[in-house]
């Protein structure tokens, strides 16, 4: 009796000191300055209740925060790391910083990493946010890729969920010989199309080529990258992907597999939201891990990282640092990335992952199955201009994968141009 | 009259031509049609793939007010109003005074700076994009209504001037010299003598510059960013993605957008086609 | 000393007005005019001879930009594009003209029906770009419907690289051909009814009066409508960027496209290079800036 009240007591005091640790022994006040590119209803709301949660602890801070439509954020945070500057900004992981790092318009927070805090709760994200060795903000939440299937149309064949390359492609033979698709897409804004090539070089040539690629080390016209085109091909030849993905959005293809017209899309964990709102049951849809390709290679995958930073230009730092120590800690984690917020994977080691059928399966397979490493996302772990070359590349591929050797060609001058 | 007047042609043809106004006039407005068409139709036809029978209920109350109460719409609408008229004032006042100066005096390089207005008018927009954004970041008015003004007004003088200019020399020099001989100063010529004729003009101006100004785009992405700033045109955009494959809403959406300067030309269509088709007739 | 400058300063004024009153008139309106147009094209200029991100330091490299796009596989197939862009769109002219001699009559009605033809120019290129995405849409567009009757199709104009530009200027067509109608609506109307009698009694009927009397008087419609209508084609941008963002593949890009891509798009970082494109979109079009100025020159000289 008295043993359990002194742990309630002592882990209530903990959380307490925790938080008040944080606060830095004196109040904060000013002006605090926080955009976000969350513009989607859900997302909108949980970083908005977050963000009330911290004012509350700061009565005295004045916070102002500004939601930007996701898509135009991407070009305009240029301008306002420049001009107007906010005290908080969200972004991306791995190379989608480098710009900003390279123009000095990023605060280095090496300092909070090194707070055991976030040193050891954070470590596994730490290389995403590392660049020339310093850290340059902390993510808020994660999520997976894979495939994400109809269930309910695979029981219907008498399929089961593939491991192998070859049971890939028997079951999409057998999903095109009763007329479903195999795969729907929308690779208008091109990056869904990186999402396949991730995973085909990944399991074809492993995680450290991948990145080695992705960094310009390697060149375009190497006979792994084509054995990894192949790969592709032999799906792309077979008619696995809906007609005319080049029209569509990720968002404008999601009614074929609602349809039933296809069976399955290769997409991050971000998809089963508006899949079960279209009224999809968990019956119906199920996750799995990409399969093996090159028998023996370590897996791999695509866990792409969403982050805070603190602009160089920002006026209240102090203030600023102190949001991005609540934002990680393991209680807002639990919170935000919860069932009915971002339904996400929290970063912190010490933060519960929500019960839910597809976070479970894709927090296990990153903790315990994806040996090889974990990828941030194409366009993320490659520079911008190689990313956009190279995805326009992928899409015409899909659609012309007869022109592959002058694609190849062509990335490979983009490649030598950018990186010699 | 040509071609020849249909009621001096038989009436076959006649009855024909008749008939044949509504058909072409319908090809002519499908596309439009079907838009018009899904944005009063309910979710439920798309997702029953009922894209093109007729609406299951009518929704077009439900659909316009989601437009209206649930979107950031209005609010685009109001940036684009707050945007638009400044800008008309702006350019007409400015290309009053210029095409007054470059179309009444005679001076040395008069024809120079004429053809610079002119020149600078059919300059394509891109080769200013990268330095008039840098300026305008670098005021601080990049995402204001004010920083996106200021560059149409500059940018939309070119052609005023030409405009206004053109028509001030079709002006009889009479009443000016008639009035110099008496005495009058310049700027009691422009503002009592000559603002007065240019009454056409102004209205005309006025109506095209609504026109151009609401439906441009590329400055609205360009200069602007978000709500607080975007005119409808780029934030119909914003409101696709937030009802992407919507189809209903997005069509409802952008009749919206559409709306306004439509409504301005069958208001002023009279004074709209004299400044379209100003120098299509000697 | 007040009271002695006063009258001096109003004579001063008297006597200069006539010189000065132009450029106090032409003052406000060209000062604007420079910073935001005059200057920024020779800005342009200088910042194509740059390599910069837009965020950190330029770094001077000379002509490379210029080189770079000599190889630049993307930029050819926006310049061809350009290209049939510039023949293509001037169909809007004679589809203007037919329309307008449709419409040239007397009936009932017949002035609602010329606004109705015409009010696709008032609507703006984003709304246009939207109605035609979704009329080509492959799963439910109207177009694949129209098709389908005669047993063609389904197409999927705008994903694929043969007809995408094709299906672009086609939208672009709509507007553009309303404009045109209404330049030759009113050029019609001031048509010379005695010199039509005159063909008529000449024998001319039909295509040879169009041809040989109607046109010729038709002329000043004609030269504004192929100004607009080239200044249109080399300004094609928003409907572009709507209706496939330069895909697929960037197969309907045209430099004015591609120019905002590769400078300000998600993963255009590269104002330098931009500046370059548009550079070389600016002289071509100053081929048709001159030719217009040139024509303006001759009238101005002929009054």
């Amino acid at each position: 009796m008295s043993f359990k009240t002194n742990t309630l007591a002592v882990l209530a005091a903990s959380t307490i000191a925790a938080t008040s640790a944080f606060a830095g022994g004196h109040s904060l006040s000013g002006d605090l300055r926080i955009f976000l590119d969350t513009s989607n209803p859900a997302p909108r709301a949980t970083m908005e209740a977050m963000i009330d949660r911290f004012g509350e602890l700061h009565p005295n801070l004045n916070i102002e925060t500004t939601v930007i439509d996701r898509e135009a954020y991407k070009t305009q945070i240029r301008n306002f790391l420049t001009a107007n500057t906010p005290d908080v900004a969200t972004w991306y992981a791995a190379n989608r910083i480098r710009p900003f790092v390279e123009a000095d318009l990023f605060e280095d927070v090496s300092d909070l990493w090194m707070e055991p805090e976030i040193a050891n709760n954070l470590a596994s994200t730490k290389g995403a946010m590392t660049i020339d060795g310093k850290q340059w903000g902390v993510p808020y939440t994660y999520y997976q890729w894979g495939v994400y299937y109809r269930e309910d149309i695979f029981a219907q064949y008498g399929l089961t969920e593939p491991t192998t390359w070859e049971e890939e492609k028997a079951n999409c033979q057998t999903l095109l010989d009763n007329g479903v698709k195999c795969y729907t897409i929308g690779t208008k804004f091109l990056w869904t199309a990186g999402g396949w090539f991730d995973y085909l070089n990944m399991r074809t040539n492993g995680f450290e080529f991948h990145m080695d690629l992705a960094q310009g080390n390697v060149e375009w016209t190497d006979d792994r990258v084509r054995a990894t085109f192949a790969n592709w091909q032999e799906l792309i030849d077979m008619g696995a992907f809906i007609d005319n993905h080049a029209t569509y959005s990720w968002q404008e293809a999601l009614p074929f597999m609602v349809n039933g017209d296809a069976a399955a899309y290769l997409m991050g964990n971000f998809a089963v939201a508006p899949l079960r709102e279209a009224g999809l049951s968990d019956d119906q849809l199920d996750f799995y891990q990409f399969v093996e390709i090159t028998p023996g290679i370590a897996k791999a995958e695509d866990a792409p990282t969403d982050t805070f930073h603190i602009p160089a230009n920002a006026t209240n730092k102090e203030a600023a640092r102190e949001f991005l120590r609540f934002v990680v800690s393991a209680e807002q984690q639990t919170i935000i990335n919860g069932p009915d917020n971002l339904g996400q994977l929290p970063v912190n080691a010490q933060s519960a992952v929500a019960d839910d059928e597809f976070l479970n399966q894709g927090f296990a397979m990153l903790s315990s199955n994806s040996p090889g490493g974990v990828a941030q996302f194409w366009d993320r772990d490659s520079g911008a201009e190689m990313a956009q070359a190279s995805m326009q590349g992928f899409q015409e591929f899909m659609v012309r994968p007869e022109r592959l050797d002058s694609i190849l060609d062509r990335l490979e001058r983009t490649r030598q141009r950018i990186y010699e | 009259m040509f071609p020849q007047p249909v009621e001096k042609s038989s009436a076959a043809w006649r009855n024909g031509y008749q008939a044949l106004l509504p058909l072409a006039l319908l090809f002519w407005l499908l596309p439009l049609i079907g838009v018009a068409l899904f944005s009063i139709k309910p979710d439920t036809d798309f997702a029953n793939a009922n894209y093109w029978g007729l609406p299951s209920t009518l929704s077009l109350a439900e659909n316009y007010s989601k437009v209206f109460f649930e979107s950031d719409m209005p609010r685009y609408l109001l940036n684009s109003v707050f945007i638009t008229v400044p800008t008309v004032l702006g350019a007409v006042a400015l290309s009053c005074m210029t095409g007054f100066a470059l179309g009444i005096y005679r001076f040395r390089f008069n024809i120079l700076v004429f053809f610079v207005f002119v020149a600078g008018n059919f300059v394509p927009f891109q080769i200013l994009m990268v330095p008039v954004r840098e300026l305008t970041v670098n005021m601080g008015l990049y995402n204001t209504i004010t920083g996106l003004v200021l560059f149409h007004v500059a940018f939309q003088t070119g052609f005023c001037t030409l405009f206004m200019r053109n028509f001030i020399r079709a002006l009889p020099r009479e009443l000016i010299e008639a009035a110099r001989v008496e005495g009058v100063s310049e700027i009691r010529i422009f503002w009592y003598v000559v603002l007065p004729l240019m009454r056409p003009a102004i209205a005309a101006l006025s109506v095209l510059i609504f026109t151009f100004i609401w439906n441009d785009y590329f400055w609205a992405v360009v200069l602007t960013q978000g709500p607080e700033a975007q005119p409808v045109t780029a934030g119909i955009t914003s409101f696709n993605a937030q009802y992407r494959a919507a189809y209903h809403l997005m069509s409802a959406g952008s009749l919206v957008a559409a709306l306004p300067p439509v409504i301005m030309f069958f208001a002023m269509q009279k004074h709209f086609i004299a400044g379209l088709t100003l120098g299509a007739v000697k | 000393m007040a009271d002695a400058s006063l009258p001096q300063q109003k004579s001063w004024w008297r006597k200069n007005q006539l010189t000065l009153a132009p450029f106090l008139f032409l003052a406000p309106g060209a000062l604007f005019f420079l910073v935001y147009v005059i200057f920024p094209v020779f800005e342009s200029f200088q910042i194509s001879l740059y390599e910069w991100n837009g965020l950190g330091d330029k770094e001077y490299v000379g002509l490379r930009n210029y080189e770079e796009l000599w190889w630049d596989d993307a930029f050819y197939v926006s310049l061809r594009n350009n290209l049939i862009w510039l023949v293509l769109y001037l169909l809007a002219i004679p589809a203007g003209l037919f329309i307008a001699l449709f419409l040239n009559q007397n009936v009932w009605g017949i002035r609602l029906y010329k606004s109705l033809f015409f009010f696709p120019f008032v609507i703006s290129q984003v709304v246009v770009g939207l109605v035609f995405t979704w009329f080509y849409d492959p799963t439910f567009g109207l177009f694949n419907e129209v098709i389908g009757v005669f047993g063609l199709g389904p197409v999927s104009v705008l994903g694929d690289d043969r007809y995408v530009t094709y299906g672009i200027i086609a939208a672009g067509l709509w507007p553009q051909t309303a404009y045109c109608m209404i330049l030759y609506l009113t050029g019609l109307n001031a048509v010379d009814p005695e010199q039509i009698e005159a063909g008529r009694l000449d024998g001319a009927k039909g295509w040879k009066m169009l041809w040989y009397v109607v046109l010729p008087q038709l002329r000043p419609a004609t030269f504004i409508a192929f100004v607009v209508t080239i200044i249109g084609a080399l300004r094609s941008f928003d409907l572009i960027s709507i209706m496939t963002a330069g895909g697929p593949f960037g197969e309907s890009r045209v430099l004015a496209y591609y120019m905002f891509e590769v400078a300000l798009s998600e993963y255009g970082f590269r104002m330098g290079y931009g500046a370059a494109i548009a550079v070389v979109l600016f002289l071509i079009m100053m081929v048709y800036i001159a030719f217009f100025l040139t024509k303006m020159y001759r009238d101005e000289k002929g009054v």
